[in-house]
């Protein structure tokens, strides 16, 4: 099965993408605005002090004698310094003659009331900016109309327009950087919640389908309810299947003990041969049935126990001597000899009862499959990792098989006539992977089956 | 039309000698490769140890210098600004304008203080103030006038002593009197009485500096007004005679001013030349290898101050202007 989930985008990525792409928008418009702004003050500012220089000369306007003069102020130049010496240009006109100044400067049509227009122009070869007056002289029997225009170049303006520029787009690349802080944060701190759920999911024990009790956000609540919801019958399920299982092998392996015991008083009583031979099979199909039974509920119980072992630590080769003294009944009946090889302790940390339960599926898997009057070697190593190695004189596995035969209710070709259920070797594999070890299987090369398990 | 211009002036060198020029000197080797025309009012005995200085570390650059007066400069150079590389005036005004009017180059790495530069083109290299320069000989044993109020006490109290023998710059024709002028009747009306008792006396009027020293040490001329005082010092023979007077009541200091030619075709030299003036200038260095007053901002505790260099020195050269202002100046002085 693929563990991978469909993932398609990041909502930290879309909300962090969303955040910096607006405020990147917002900095670019900050700093056109302020700076559109910042160019109109300051041409406000040329404009208003070219307005006075005009005034200035327009007002120095007269008439003597039917001539025009101008006599105008030395302020009305000097007012125009500036720190950049931008050139000053002006024409003085007396309706369509020139008077003074610079003939081809570009000229406005103003109006007669005194009110002043500005253009912005070029005049050799330089932007310029005009503002232009005209104004009536009336005189004893003359009237006659005088313009002013008073030009400047915009260098001090380009160099304060320049300072503002820079210091805006600095402002604006602070005011960005500040957006992708906060921008940063406040995704942070919304998909935390998020985060802190996933980890609390994570850090749980497979069998923990208890309801998430922390507070999580509102948006949350939805997802939060129905995953509670979903985990709550998942467990309900689960727990069914478990002790279904675990009631129905009950349930079976009790009568099956009655009925063996039946068997076995009856054929105490019986005194035909073959009747007593079909008894004999009888409690021989009863055995079996109960044994399966019985793995069953191992079975259960290993599913169960692997996901939260209860390790401690135990002597490998006094639970197999142990083990061996609890089956040696068995084996006699078979007139089998149950055989351990150590070279003293092997210590291990492990949940014995698992162990056990391996252990003995194993042996009684051995028992099942060696012939009469022969012999199970249990082997206990430590190196270099613990092991024991189950050894009989049986018919060993079918090479072509030997990966299958751990699956769930697979059994060899050979064991057609063998009684059993298939889950030995799955609950001894089950065991073995939960300790992080391994089951491997293989035949002795003078014959016999060779089961190692592995720490 | 410039190039027949140019073709007849290359064809007939009669023609080209045609400019009546004060004084016209070459410096420098005659094979050089590239030659710097300098079109200047300053007189070539107080500029010639400047451009000696500056060709010693160049060879192959030699220097003209076309000495004319500050009016004649600005009509020569606007007729034929190709014709020259570097520009050198007293008149600040019309330098001023020139360079307003775009006929100037900036030149980089010349940092000189905002007073003392216009637009990076126009550079100052000397301060001088107008002065009043007099015949001992008049005042004894009375005291020597320190302001224009007690030299027109002294002159109307004397008229015979005086008479025909008061000169001043014609204004008509001077450019730096002319500018003299105006910032003198733009700080007080002291200047128009002073005009009309020096008219009074039957005024004699001056192109230049250098003329009213000459009447002044052959004894036609008793008082001086206006003049540079830098041209007396630079005469060593009339310490004795001739006395001169910072006046007291409000200062009218000049600069000497340089820029380079928009249309010069030896950029780097001619830029490399304001540099070398500039640096010369405003350096310590010895007056006596350099005659030329140096740059100073002040020049002494009373706190004068230099015209400055600004748009506004353009007002007075408006023809309308320049019209009223000419003729108040001969109603009071001609008479």
């Amino acid at each position: 099965m693929d563990d991978a989930v469909n993932v398609a985008g990041s909502l930290r990525a879309r909300l962090a993408l969303t955040l910096i792409g607006s405020a990147a928008a917002i900095a670019i418009l900050l700093f056109f605005v302020v700076r559109t702004y910042a160019a109109q003050i300051a041409q406000s500012g040329q404009d208003s002090i070219l307005e006075a220089s005009v005034a200035s000369i327009l007002d120095a306007a007269t008439l003597r004698d039917g001539d025009v003069e101008v006599d105008f102020p030395y302020v009305a130049f000097s007012m125009l310094s500036t720190d950049a010496d931008d050139r000053v240009f002006y024409a003085i006109w007396q309706e369509e003659t020139l008077l003074s100044g610079y003939e081809l400067l570009p000229v406005a049509d103003a109006p007669d009331g005194g009110e002043i227009v500005h253009v912005s122009a070029i005049f050799d070869g330089a932007p310029v900016r005009v503002a232009t007056a005209a104004r009536i002289l009336v005189g004893a029997n003359t009237r006659t109309r005088v313009t002013v225009s008073v030009a400047q170049t915009q260098d001090a303006l380009a160099g304060t327009l320049n300072k503002i520029s820079r210091n805006v787009g600095l402002i604006g690349a602070g005011f960005f950087t500040l957006s992708v802080l906060v921008a940063s944060w406040a995704t942070n701190s919304t998909i935390r919640p998020l985060e802190r759920l996933t980890h609390s999911i994570t850090r749980r024990g497979p069998k923990d389908l208890s309801p998430v009790a922390r507070p999580v956000p509102l948006e949350m609540a939805p997802l939060v309810t129905s995953l509670n919801s979903f985990m709550a019958r998942l467990d309900t399920s689960l727990k069914q299947s478990e002790d279904f299982i675990a009631e129905a092998a009950h349930r079976v392996r009790t009568p099956l003990a009655t009925v063996r015991s039946h068997a076995e008083a009856t054929l105490q009583r019986v005194e035909r041969e073959d009747n007593r031979q079909a008894l004999r099979s009888m409690v021989r199909a009863i055995d079996e049935s109960s044994r399966a039974a019985g793995q069953l509920l191992d079975h259960a119980m290993i599913t169960f126990r692997a996901d939260h072992l209860e390790t401690r630590t135990l002597d490998l080769v006094e639970l197999v001597e142990d083990l061996v003294t609890r089956l040696a009944p068995v084996a006699e009946m078979k007139d089998i000899a149950l055989t351990v090889i150590s070279e003293g302790a092997v210590s291990v940390e492990a949940d014995s009862i698992l162990l056990q339960n391996a252990l003995r599926n194993l042996v009684e898997n051995a028992l099942k499959y060696a012939p009469e009057e022969s012999e199970i070697t249990l082997e206990v190593g430590a190196s270099p990792r613990p092991r024991v190695e189950v050894r009989d004189e049986g018919p060993g596995f079918p090479p072509d098989q030997m990966q299958g035969l751990a699956v769930r209710f697979s059994r060899g070709d050979n064991a057609k006539d063998t009684i059993g259920s298939g889950l030995g070797l799955t609950i001894a594999q089950d065991v073995a992977t939960a300790h992080g070890g391994e089951l491997t299987l293989g035949n002795m090369p003078e014959g016999g089956a060779c089961v190692t398990f592995l720490l | 039309m410039r190039y027949i211009f140019a073709l007849m002036m290359w064809l007939c060198p009669a023609l080209a000698q045609a400019q009546d020029w004060e004084d016209q000197n070459a410096f420098g080797p005659a094979s050089a490769s590239s030659t710097l025309r300098v079109l200047s009012s300053t007189d070539t005995s107080l500029f010639a140890p400047v451009i000696e200085d500056f060709l010693q570390s160049r060879s192959g650059v030699a220097v003209e210098y076309f000495v004319t007066g500050t009016a004649q400069i600005d009509e020569v150079f606007r007729a034929a600004p190709e014709d020259f590389d570097v520009v050198i005036s007293s008149a600040m005004d019309l330098q001023l304008k020139l360079v307003n009017d775009g006929f100037s180059v900036q030149i980089a790495n010349l940092d000189q203080p905002d007073w003392a530069q216009w637009r990076n083109s126009l550079f100052a290299f000397t301060t001088e103030p107008a002065t009043i320069v007099i015949n001992r000989a008049a005042f004894a044993p009375e005291s020597v006038p320190q302001t224009r109020q007690e030299l027109i006490a002294a002159m109307r109290a004397r008229p015979e002593v005086f008479r025909g023998k008061v000169g001043t710059y014609d204004v008509r024709d001077s450019g730096l009197g002319y500018l003299f002028a105006t910032q003198d009747a733009r700080a007080s009306e002291t200047f128009w009485r002073l005009m009309e008792v020096m008219g009074g006396l039957d005024a004699q009027l001056y192109c230049c500096s250098g003329a009213m020293i000459d009447d002044l040490v052959a004894g036609e001329l008793m008082v001086a007004y206006n003049v540079l005082g830098s041209y007396v010092a630079a005469r060593e023979d009339v310490a004795d005679m001739l006395e001169i007077v910072l006046p007291l009541d409000f200062p009218t200091i000049m600069m000497r001013t340089a820029f380079v030619s928009s249309r010069t075709e030896v950029a780097e030299e001619a830029a490399a030349f304001v540099r070398h003036l500039v640096e010369m200038q405003t350096g310590q260095q010895s007056l006596e290898a350099f005659p030329l007053p140096p740059l100073s901002a002040t020049t002494d505790s009373t706190g004068q101050a230099v015209i400055s260099l600004e748009p506004a020195l353009m007002t007075y050269l408006d023809p309308l202007k320049r019209r009223t202002f000419i003729k108040e100046w001969s109603s009071a002085v001609i008479q």
